[in-house]
Formats: structure tokens, C-alpha cells, sequence
């Protein structure tokens, strides 16, 4: 089965800057596929390579086994749900959704119908008179969705798609999209610098930074089992161990990492637990369901997060830890 | 908010005020003056009032000759200044390019320097060049310093547009001319009708410039400005200056109301 | 929605030539771009600044005295003549009135400036505006010609001094040296009136937005550390104006430097630089002279900009 979209070493300079550098990505059809990473690492670049936007400066990129060098975005059939949504003000809801259909010479009355039953699907029949302007920003973001999917293209592009909205909106919207892409059975490929919704949403996710891919992989995969530094500290921030420490334990010369949750943490003296290390609390966050301790264990400082159910000692006072061992992954790096 | 309904100190609203009354006193004087019956002076108060200047410089062909020509001058001039001005802002709001800070400076240079220079520039450059003077001379200065009100109109409205609607726009299908049809015009029109009427006011008004690119031919503000220097005919100036008042306030008007909403480029502009 | 479903991953090109150029300018963006500036880069920047490069040329030419004619050698000589006394006289007359109508301009403007920006709402903002706009935009010449009915001998002007018994003030200003003349309306209190009426409007648009940028509980702050409103004026609003104040000055003073009708119409006989430019390259012939004289202008502005910008003042304009 061809991918539906295939990078293979792409690069797009900048002058000097490499905003993306050798890249080799492949995307399968009917994935839910995450791009992660922080601003400017060259997620963004990405997809607008994808959507063509953007010329690559070396690679080739094919969406289903087409390469698309020289096609210019008009006539990919790619669709994009922009950041800002970038709505036309100056058409109400019907016509925004519409646009393509129109530019496709559509009758008005096919464009319509097939309009309103884009709008349906995001739950906003019955908007098409108002103006873009006269939405809410959750509202604004279903249109630029509908719009996107009224020609069913066959990826389906959103660049930081809930980055404008306020939590409990972006929550209900993360199940949405899911369900959204399920029953379109088009490829998705959003880009975020949210872990936490990259890791909840997508099917397998990849890590930029720095123009280059860190790790592809599901999102268990790439939580578990990071393969560098970065990726294990930009994905649920595990702790990353230095090979003395690892040595130690492990009688091994090498990285590793440990994610907070994995550390159990007592008051000490008491109990018994696998690995006993001695250490003292440096500060405490209440963060709801958790609290997260900031430990220092000889010079070594570690993140714990622990059920908030727990009775913990306070700042400054003496912890002992405990850790399965398999629950340390080592990496290929450090750096 | 204590601060939201502030009052104002006497001293300055009378100051303000007084200073409003300054600028529009004398152009309120221009309008009564149209209707004096005095013929030989600029006598005050006017010894009567009368509509007859009226029909006389319904009559008059000179003035409808000047007035043909300036109306002339100033469209040709606004159509060529909206060509120029509006592909220029698109590239400059558009892209980043080397040069990018020039370009937007020498749209400006026309109304920063005095316009003695533009005009005496100019005419030295026909001269050198044996170019005759015109109607086309005309143009050639009234299009240079108009292309800069249609700038700057239209680089205000493309700020305010998202620039990622372009690229939305061919993401669903649209090529460079469906954009511009569709997207960037619709969006783009109030903007650019300001700037045209803005540009058809300064044309319209020109007198610097014109008297040293204008061979034989009068604009309306030539035919005032012999009426200034040598005054023969005073009610019909009279008449002429009140009309020319409407004439360039109308598109100020209609400029005001169309960009209205953050947009204040009727205003900061040299003659 | 079913119609491009199963439409391949490249859609079919438009075609044509409108289709064949929209594709080429994606694939060469920079083409697009330049062809967008080439009118304006044709038209201003081979044409205007041509012009304007030719002009300066010529002001290095001088004119032989016996014939008349130019002399196209390069020669400082006829900038050597802009410092003989008449010359440095006009200069110095120039530059002195343009500062008087430049300071006169923020004295008038500044508390209409400061009106709209801090206490127009509704329906008086639209007042102030148009209030502001129409001066503005009204005609050049109608606006001397106004002040020409004004200033006249039978004008409203005497008649209001009249009809208040105060002729004899008038008359001991018009026998002021300098400043008086036999009438107004050929004195260079006439002609400073005249300008200040002309370009005192371009002062209050970059004054006003320079206010309107200050935040209003900057003001409430300094009330609240006790500064009273003098000092939250000349501490506070002063400061914060003045690059507005600036901007304007740069249109005002410009704007005088270069005019030469007004001088023509309302004055004595004395000449501004407006006015030498006009008479040497019209009826004198002498194009070189011309052309040196509108380098002084040219030269001030530079100077003047170079200050403003050190000032800040182009975030106001």
C-alpha cells in the first residue's frame, strides 16, 4: 500500500537557516498522524512543504506516490486548516465552505447543499447566513474544518488546529477531530507543540527539533521508550540520567531515562522498596491529581510525581526512593 | 474605569475650539462670499446678497475648459496611480525582499520633498530631453505624487488582512488570478476606493507642480491661481473657489466613511 | 461531497494562459514580485529620481555671465553665489519663517489635538474629524485665497478692528519694524498668517495619534503620585507628544520652506527660496542657480529628518 505522503530527504534552507534538514517521513493512509515539536523546530515548514506552500530546496515529497515537485497548491488535492482559520471576512459561513465547490463551477445549488452537510458534520447547520466575524473562536474553527473537508481531499492538513482555544473547548474538540477523521476515513496530519495532544490524538507521532526528525513512533512508544534527550524531555518531561548514575544501578555506562511517575517516593525510614536511595525534597507542586516533587539525590535532581492521595513529607526533609528497575529505558543518546 | 468619562478643563475646550474656528471660519467666508453682490472688491459685510454669480459662471467657458482639463487630469492620474500603487503595496506587504525599505521610500519622496522640486525637476528633465509640454507632462507629475496615497491605503487594508488568506485560498483550488479575483480584491476595495478619491482630491487640487509641467493648457487651480496674482473677474473666483471646496470634500467624505474602523489614512498626508 | 472522492492526489491543471502564468508565478515567486514593483520602480525610481539626480547635476553647471548661456562644467561657483547677501538673505528670511510657523503651529494645534485624542466620544469624535479633515484637504489655493478676502483693506479683518474701536492697535502693529507694513495683506505678519493657516492642519494628526498612544492610566498614575495637572502636563503629556510634535513640524516646516505662491500673494516684495527658484529658472534663465537653491531645502530636511529620527519621531507619522 502506497504512503499517503512520503518525505524523503527534504530539505528547506533558509539562506543559513535550516528549517528543515533531510528529512525522511512517511505518513500511511487513513492515519491520524501527529507532527510534535517546539516553535521552530520545523514542523510547520513541514506541512506547508506538504501543502505547498512552500518548495522544498532538496528531496522529494510524493502524496500518494505522486510526486509533487513543481504542483502548486491549487491543484494538490490537499486540504489545510489554518491556524488562524483564515476565513474570508467578506463571505458569510455558506460561501467560506463553498469556496472551492465555486472555484470548481459548482451549481449554486449543489454548492450549497453540499455546504450545509459539510457544516453538519461540525455540528454548525443553520450558520451558513452569519459572517465569519460574527463567530466565536470554536465556532470559527469548525467552518475552517468544514471548509477544508467539503472536497474530501485526501489529506487533510491542520497547523496547530486548537491552538486559539481555551481548554475545555480544546478537549471536547480533541475527541471530535478524532471522530471526525474516523468517519471521513481521510489522512490527518496536524502539527502541535502540545504533548499532551499529540500524544492523546494521533495514531503515531514524530518529534521535530531543530529541522530534523528526533522519533517516529506511537505515542506509547515515544512515551515509554524515548530515543534521545530531547524527545525524552520535551515528552513528559522523564528525567534524563547521566551513565554514572545509570552505572550504579545497572552496572551499565549508559543514558537513560525515568519518567516521574515511575518513582515512588516515602518518607524516610519507612517501608521497603526495591532500590533505596536517600534524598531531599527540594520543592513541591500541588498540581491537582498529583503532586510534583523536585528531589535531590546527591547532586542528582530528579522530577517524582505522586498521587496527591498520598501523606508526603515537606520541603527540605529527607525522602527514600524507589524505582523497578525495568522501568529505566536507555538511549541511544544524550544529548 | 474613572477615567472613562474624564472633563475636559475649560481652558483647554475653549483653546480647542477656537482653534477648530480658526481653520473653518475662513472656508465658511469663501461660501458667503459666492453670494455678494459686490463686483470690483472683497468688500465686508457684502453690500447684498445674489444668486447671479451664479449663472454667470455657468457661463463662463473658460472655467468649464479648466474644469474639463482638471477632471481629466486627475482620472487618468488616479488610474495610474492605483495600477502603480496597488501592485507596489502588494509586493512590499506581501514578501520580504532586499530593497523592500527603499521602494517604500520612494513612493514617499514625492510628497516629502517640497513640490517646487518635483515640479522644477521635472521640467528641467522635459526640457533636457526636448519633451513638449502637455496634457501628458501634466500627468506624468500628477501620477507621481498620487501614487503614494493609493500606497498607503492599500499597505494599511493589506496589514489588516490575515496573511495567511491567500494561502487559503489556493489551498481550495484557487490559482494567482482566481486569488486576486475572489480574495484580495473584494477585500481590497473599499481601501483602494479611498485612496483613488483621495488622489482624485490632490490631483484635482495641484497647483505647485502643474505650473511647471502645464505648457498653454489651464487646470482649474491655474485659472484660480492668474485670478489670485491678477484679480479681473472677483465673483466669479468667488464662485469657483465655493464649488472647488464641495468638489474636494466629497471624496474626503466619502474616503472618511469608507475606511472608517482603525484605518486613519485619509489623514497624514502631504500635499 | 462525493464528486472528487476518488480524484488522484494531483488535480488537472486550469490550463491556458492565465493557468500556465499563475504556475509559474508559484514556482518563481521573486518573478511576480518584481514585476509588481517594475511600474513603480520605472515611473519613480528612473523617472522622478531621474529628474531629481538631473536637477542636482546642473546645480554643479554655472551660467556664463556675458552670454547667458550655461556653461556644462562641473563648478562650485554657483553654490559659491547662494552665500552672496541677497541670497543668504533669503535663506536666512526662509528659514526663519518657516521656524516661526512650525512653533506657532504646535502652540494652535496642540489643545486640538489634545481635545480629539483624550475627551471626543460619539458624535463630537466625527466632528473633530472632519473638523480636522477639511482644512486639511480643502483646496490649496481657495484656502490663500480666504485670507486674501480676510486680510484685504475693505476685508472683515479692519472691519472687525473697526467696529471695536481698536484700528489704532492694528496701526501701531503694522509701524512695528520687520513684522509691519502698510497693510496686512503686504506685511510679513499677513504672509506668517497665511501659512500658519495652510499647514498648521498637518500638524494635529501626528499629535493626536501621538496621545492617543498614551495610555490613560499613565495620566491616572501621576495623579495618584500627587503630581498636579501642570506638572502630569509638562512631566508626563509633554514628553510623551513630543515625537507627534515632531512629526508635524516635519510637514509644517517643510511645507514653508518650499512654498512660493503664498509668499506671492500675500507679503511684501521680499523674496522666499520658493520664490528665487521660481524667478531663475523662469524668467531669469538661470537653471543652475535654480537648481542650487532647491539643494538648501533639500539639505535642511535632511538634517532636520536625521534629528527627528534620533527623536523618534516616525512612529508618529
Amino acid at each position: 500500500m502506497t504512503a499517503a505522503v512520503s518525505l524523503q530527504q527534504v530539505s528547506r534552507h533558509f539562506g543559513l537557516v535550516k528549517a528543515m534538514d533531510a528529512v525522511d517521513l512517511e505518513v500511511a493512509a487513513g492515519e491520524f498522524f501527529a507532527m510534535l515539536g517546539p516553535s521552530g523546530s520545523g514542523k510547520t515548514t513541514c506541512l506547508r512543504l506538504i501543502a505547498g506552500f512552500e518548495q522544498p530546496t532538496a528531496g522529494q515529497i510524493r502524496i500518494f506516490g505522486e510526486a509533487v515537485e513543481g504542483v502548486p497548491p491549487y491543484r494538490r488535492n490537499v486540504n489545510t486548516v489554518f491556524q488562524d482559520y483564515a476565513l474570508f471576512p467578506h463571505m458569510n459561513v455558506r460561501d467560506n465552505v463553498a469556496f472551492s465547490l465555486m472555484l470548481r463551477k459548482l451549481p449554486k445549488a449543489a454548492r450549497h447543499r453540499a455546504a450545509e452537510e459539510a457544516l453538519e458534520m461540525v455540528r454548525l447547520s443553520g450558520y451558513g447566513d452569519r459572517r465569519p466575524g460574527q463567530l466565536s473562536g470554536g465556532q470559527r474553527q469548525r467552518v475552517a474544518l468544514a471548509r477544508a473537508i467539503v472536497n474530501k481531499p485526501k489529506v487533510l492538513l491542520l497547523d496547530e488546529p486548537l491552538g486559539a482555544l481555551d481548554l475545555k473547548l480544546r478537549e471536547s474538540m480533541q475527541d471530535e477531530l478524532k471522530a471526525l477523521q474516523k468517519s471521513l476515513g481521510i489522512t490527518f496530519i496536524f502539527v502541535t507543540h502540545d504533548q499532551g495532544e499529540a500524544l492523546s490524538m494521533a495514531d503515531r507521532v514524530a518529534v521535530f527539533n531543530d529541522g530534523r526528525v528526533q522519533q517516529i513512533g506511537t505515542p506509547e512508544e515515544i512515551y515509554r521508550r524515548p530515543q534521545s534527550r530531547f524527545v525524552a524531555d520535551f515528552v513528559g518531561s522523564s528525567n534524563v540520567l547521566d551513565p554514572e548514575f545509570v552505572y550504579w544501578i545497572l552496572g551499565e555506562k549508559r543514558w537513560a531515562s525515568l519518567r516521574p511517575e515511575a518513582i515512588h517516593v516515602m518518607a524516610a525510614g519507612s517501608g521497603n522498596s526495591l532500590s533505596r536511595m536517600t534524598g531531599t525534597i527540594v520543592s513541591k507542586s500541588y498540581l491537582g491529581p498529583v503532586v510534583r516533587l523536585l528531589i535531590d539525590l546527591n547532586g542528582t535532581k530528579l522530577h517524582a510525581s505522586v498521587p496527591s492521595t498520598e501523606q508526603l513529607p515537606g520541603e527540605g526533609e529527607k525522602v527514600t526512593l524507589g524505582f523497578a528497575k525495568d522501568a529505566l529505558h536507555i538511549m541511544e543518546s544524550g544529548a | 474605569m474613572r477615567s472613562s468619562e474624564p472633563r475636559a478643563p475649560l481652558g483647554l475646550t475653549i483653546a480647542a475650539v477656537a482653534g477648530l474656528l480658526f481653520m473653518l471660519l475662513p472656508l465658511a467666508l469663501i461660501f458667503l462670499y459666492a453670494f455678494s453682490t459686490e463686483e470690483r472688491t472683497y468688500r465686508w459685510p457684502p453690500p447684498g446678497l445674489t444668486l447671479d454669480w451664479f449663472r454667470v459662471t455657468w457661463g463662463r467657458v473658460d472655467v468649464w475648459q479648466a474644469l474639463t482639463l482638471s477632471v481629466q487630469v486627475a482620472s487618468i492620474s488616479t488610474v495610474i496611480a492605483l495600477i502603480i500603487g496597488t501592485l507596489c503595496a502588494a509586493a512590499v506587504s506581501g514578501t520580504r525582499f532586499f530593497g523592500r525599505e527603499t521602494i517604500s521610500l520612494l513612493v514617499i519622496l514625492p510628497i516629502a520633498l517640497p513640490g517646487i522640486i518635483t515640479g522644477i525637476s521635472l521640467r528641467s528633465a522635459f526640457n533636457l530631453m526636448d519633451i513638449p509640454f502637455s496634457f501628458w507632462t501634466i500627468i506624468l507629475g500628477h501620477a507621481t505624487f498620487c501614487v503614494v496615497v493609493v500606497y498607503n491605503n492599500a499597505v494599511a487594508r493589506f496589514r489588516r488582512l490575515h496573511g495567511s488568506m491567500v494561502e487559503a485560498a489556493m489551498d481550495l483550488g484557487a490559482n494567482g488570478f482566481q486569488v486576486f479575483r475572489h480574495v484580495i480584491l473584494p477585500n481590497l476595495g473599499t481601501a483602494l476606493l479611498a485612496g483613488g478619491m483621495l488622489a482624485f482630491a490632490l490631483s484635482f487640487d495641484e497647483v505647485i507642480v502643474t505650473t511647471f509641467t502645464a505648457g498653454q493648457q489651464q487646470t482649474l487651480p491655474i485659472w484660480m491661481l492668474e485670478e489670485l496674482v491678477r484679480p479681473r473677474q472677483r465673483p466669479v473666483t468667488n464662485v469657483v473657489a465655493m464649488v472647488v471646496v464641495i468638489v474636494t470634500f466629497l471624496p474626503i467624505l466619502a474616503a472618511f466613511y469608507l475606511t472608517r474602523g482603525g484605518e486613519q489614512t485619509v489623514s497624514g498626508m502631504g500635499k | 461531497m462525493s464528486m472528487t472522492a476518488d480524484a488522484g492526489a494531483i488535480l488537472p491543471g486550469r490550463g491556458g494562459v492565465f493557468g500556465a502564468l499563475s504556475d509559474l508565478f508559484w514556482r518563481k515567486p521573486k518573478l511576480l514580485v518584481f514585476l509588481m514593483i517594475l511600474p513603480a520602480v520605472l515611473w519613480l525610481g528612473i523617472v522622478y529620481v531621474g529628474s531629481l539626480l538631473a536637477l542636482l547635476l546642473q546645480s554643479f553647471f554655472s551660467i556664463d555671465d556675458f552670454s547667458g548661456l550655461i556653461v556644462h562644467e562641473f563648478t562650485l561657483k554657483t553654490y559659491a553665489e547662494l552665500f552672496r547677501a541677497q541670497n543668504l538673505d533669503i535663506i536666512i528670511r526662509t528659514v526663519a519663517m518657516a521656524t516661526a510657523v512650525t512653533i506657532a503651529s504646535a502652540i494652535v494645534a496642540f489643545p486640538i489635538a489634545y481635545w480629539a485624542a483624550r475627551y471626543a466620544r460619539g458624535h463630537w469624535k466625527a466632528v473633530f474629524y472632519l473638523g480636522i479633515m477639511l482644512p486639511l484637504w480643502a483646496s490649496y489655493l481657495v484656502k490663500i485665497y480666504a485670507w486674501k478676502l480676510i486680510l484685504a483693506r475693505e476685508g472683515i479683518l479692519n472691519w472687525i478692528f473697526e467696529q471695536l474701536h481698536i484700528t489704532f492697535l492694528l496701526d501701531w502693529w503694522l509701524a512695528l519694524p520687520v513684522i509691519g507694513g502698510n497693510s496686512l495683506s503686504i506685511s510679513y505678519t499677513g504672509t506668517f498668517l497665511v501659512f500658519l493657516y495652510v499647514w498648521m492642519p498637518y500638524m494635529i494628526l501626528p499629535i493626536q495619534a501621538a496621545i492617543e498612544r498614551v495610555p490613560v492610566n499613565l495620566l491616572d498614575a501621576s495623579a495618584d503620585l500627587g503630581a498636579t495637572p501642570r506638572q502630569t502636563f509638562w512631566k508626563v503629556i509633554f514628553p510623551l507628544a513630543l515625537p507627534g510634535i515632531i512629526a508635524g513640524s516635519i510637514f509644517t516646516f517643510s511645507l514653508t520652506l518650499g512654498d512660493y505662491i503664498i509668499p506671492q500673494i500675500v507679503g511684501n516684495s521680499q523674496f522666499f527660496i520658493g520664490q528665487a527658484v521660481y524667478a531663475h529658472q523662469g524668467t531669469a534663465g538661470n537653471i543652475p542657480l535654480a537648481a542650487a537653491f532647491t539643494v538648501v531645502p533639500i539639505l535642511i530636511m535632511g538634517f532636520y529628518l536625521w534629528g527627528a529620527r534620533h527623536a523618534g519621531a516616525f512612529d508618529a507619522l
